[in-house]
């Protein structure tokens, strides 16, 4: 008796470690505007998985691969702001709430967790929504990310080309795995 | 009915700690490994005299503005070179990320020259792993002084013209420092063949040390083997600073050369380093995007 509650309790756990969704296509743009110059680059990708029935969401981008209308600030970008070499990728990790998987349409979520850009790991709280529809799962983001806080420092001789504060929008859509 | 309980019990207290970790792992486990390339090995086109690994973005133009004054030793008589310098106007442009093609001229000896440049191996770790970074480099220039009738014999067209073959392979070592090797062959259609010969063989040396963000010191020296006793002209040696402003590269240079074409630094250097005869120099670069990616 107690090997068959052991067993379905184990049987249980792993059902209950969730509907997981892997990354279908993803899109991360971010934007620097200044009176001087906008600067804005694109990057696909990116690795993701959630999990529906813990809300638990985790995602990668590979910083050499965002692309820039200039080959220059490409490489400006991962030398000296990114410092690509030493630190790759971004990441973040985390818990989305706020959202029911059978409600239809978009819904407004929060993700709360730990997003690490240039080494610098930081708590962060930020709005979107998701939406389930067909097996799949679109989750849209857009917040600030302060280069401060990340410790990604601008050389004095260029900082009116790079806005303090940068928008960044996260487009991903999932597939149920 | 205790075990039960506590299996429970670990069971949530489990599932609750480790899971947003696991779901990291599962997912950096499952990436298909990327191959991660080396980039700005060096930061201009040319290192001091000679030529870098690095090619330009696809569309990108490189303008490059660069001055060679006259020896330091010339003293407070020539204002310690500044009386006189040559310059080297010229453009690069990017056709592809590993293909490029420039030309310039060089008031030194008034000459013209054009070259292709082609990154065909990049150093690379992750799924391609590669330790050098190896550019093709060829180039052709004419050499427009003197002129027909201030000649001392009859001069054609031929004469005038000398060829280079160069491999750089260079090695980004880390963020801050990187080397590049340079065997370099020149070939000189016409020479004074008592003192030279027509093919020249040279390897180079040059490393780029970056001491902050946007400066860093380069140094670069050529070699030539098959030199003779009767050659008058010497090794061309040099250090620099690089200073990067955005969409500009400041190289402030001092080298015993003046010549800007390979021909000219790399076979016929007439600056002897034991006389002190270097000369202050610049290279001034700056880059335009001309065609939008995409």
């Amino acid at each position: 008796m107690k090997k068959i509650i052991f067993i379905g309790l184990v049987v249980i756990s792993t059902i209950a470690s969730g509907q997981k969704y892997g990354i279908e296509k993803a899109k991360v743009m971010f934007f620097s505007k200044t009176p001087v110059e906008d600067i804005d680059a694109t990057n696909t990708t990116v690795n993701s998985l959630f999990n529906a029935t813990a809300g638990d969401i985790a995602f990668s981008i590979v910083i050499k691969d965002f692309a820039f209308k200039k080959a220059l600030m490409k490489e400006h970008f991962n030398e000296k702001y990114l410092e690509s070499d030493k630190y790759p990728k971004s990441t973040f990790q985390g818990k989305l709430t706020g959202y029911s998987t059978d409600k239809a349409g978009k819904q407004e979520v929060r993700a709360v967790g730990k997003l690490t850009i240039h080494g610098v790991t930081r708590d962060v709280d930020v709005p979107g929504t998701i939406e389930f529809k067909d097996g799949k799962m679109v989750a849209v983001s857009k917040f600030q990310v302060a280069l401060k806080e990340y410790d990604i420092k601008i050389p004095q001789l260029l900082w009116k080309k790079i806005a303090e504060v940068i928008d960044v929008n996260l487009d991903f859509t999932y597939k149920s795995l | 009915m205790m075990i039960l309980r506590r299996t429970v019990l670990l069971m949530l207290i489990s599932t609750a700690v480790f899971a947003q970790d696991d779901l990291m792992k599962e997912m950096l486990d499952n990436e298909t490994p990327q191959t991660n390339y080396a980039s700005s090995t060096f930061k201009g086109s040319r290192i001091i005299n000679g030529q870098s690994i690095e090619t330009r973005g696809k569309g990108e133009l490189e303008f490059i503005f660069a001055h060679r004054f006259g020896p330091v030793s010339g003293g407070s008589y020539e204002l310690f070179g500044l009386d006189q310098a040559y310059v080297r106007l010229g453009l690069e442009y990017g056709i592809t990320d590993n293909l490029g093609v420039g030309f310039g001229r060089n008031s030194f000896d008034k000459t013209m020259d054009g070259y292709l440049r082609y990154k065909f191996i990049r150093q690379s770790t992750g799924a391609i792993n590669f330790p050098v970074t190896i550019t093709a480099f060829g180039s052709g220039a004419i050499r427009t002084s003197p002129r027909a009738q201030d000649a001392a014999y009859d001069i054609q067209l031929v004469d005038r013209l000398a060829y280079t073959a160069q491999l750089l392979i260079a090695r980004k070592f880390s963020p801050t420092f990187s080397m590049q090797l340079m065997p370099t062959l020149v070939h000189k259609n016409t020479v004074d063949k008592t003192v030279e010969t027509n093919d020249v063989y040279a390897l180079g040396f040059a490393g780029r040390l970056r001491v902050s963000r946007s400066i860093a010191l380069t140094s670069e020296y050529y070699h030539r083997f098959n030199v003779g006793n009767a050659n008058p002209y010497y090794n061309a040696v040099g250090v620099g600073i690089d200073i990067e402003t955005g969409g500009h590269v400041f190289q402030l240079i001092f080298t015993n050369t003046r010549g800007l074409t390979e021909r000219a630094f790399i076979t016929e250097t007439q600056g002897d380093v034991r006389n002190g005869d270097f000369s202050l120099g610049f290279n001034v670069t700056r880059a335009f995007q001309v065609k939008k990616p995409k």
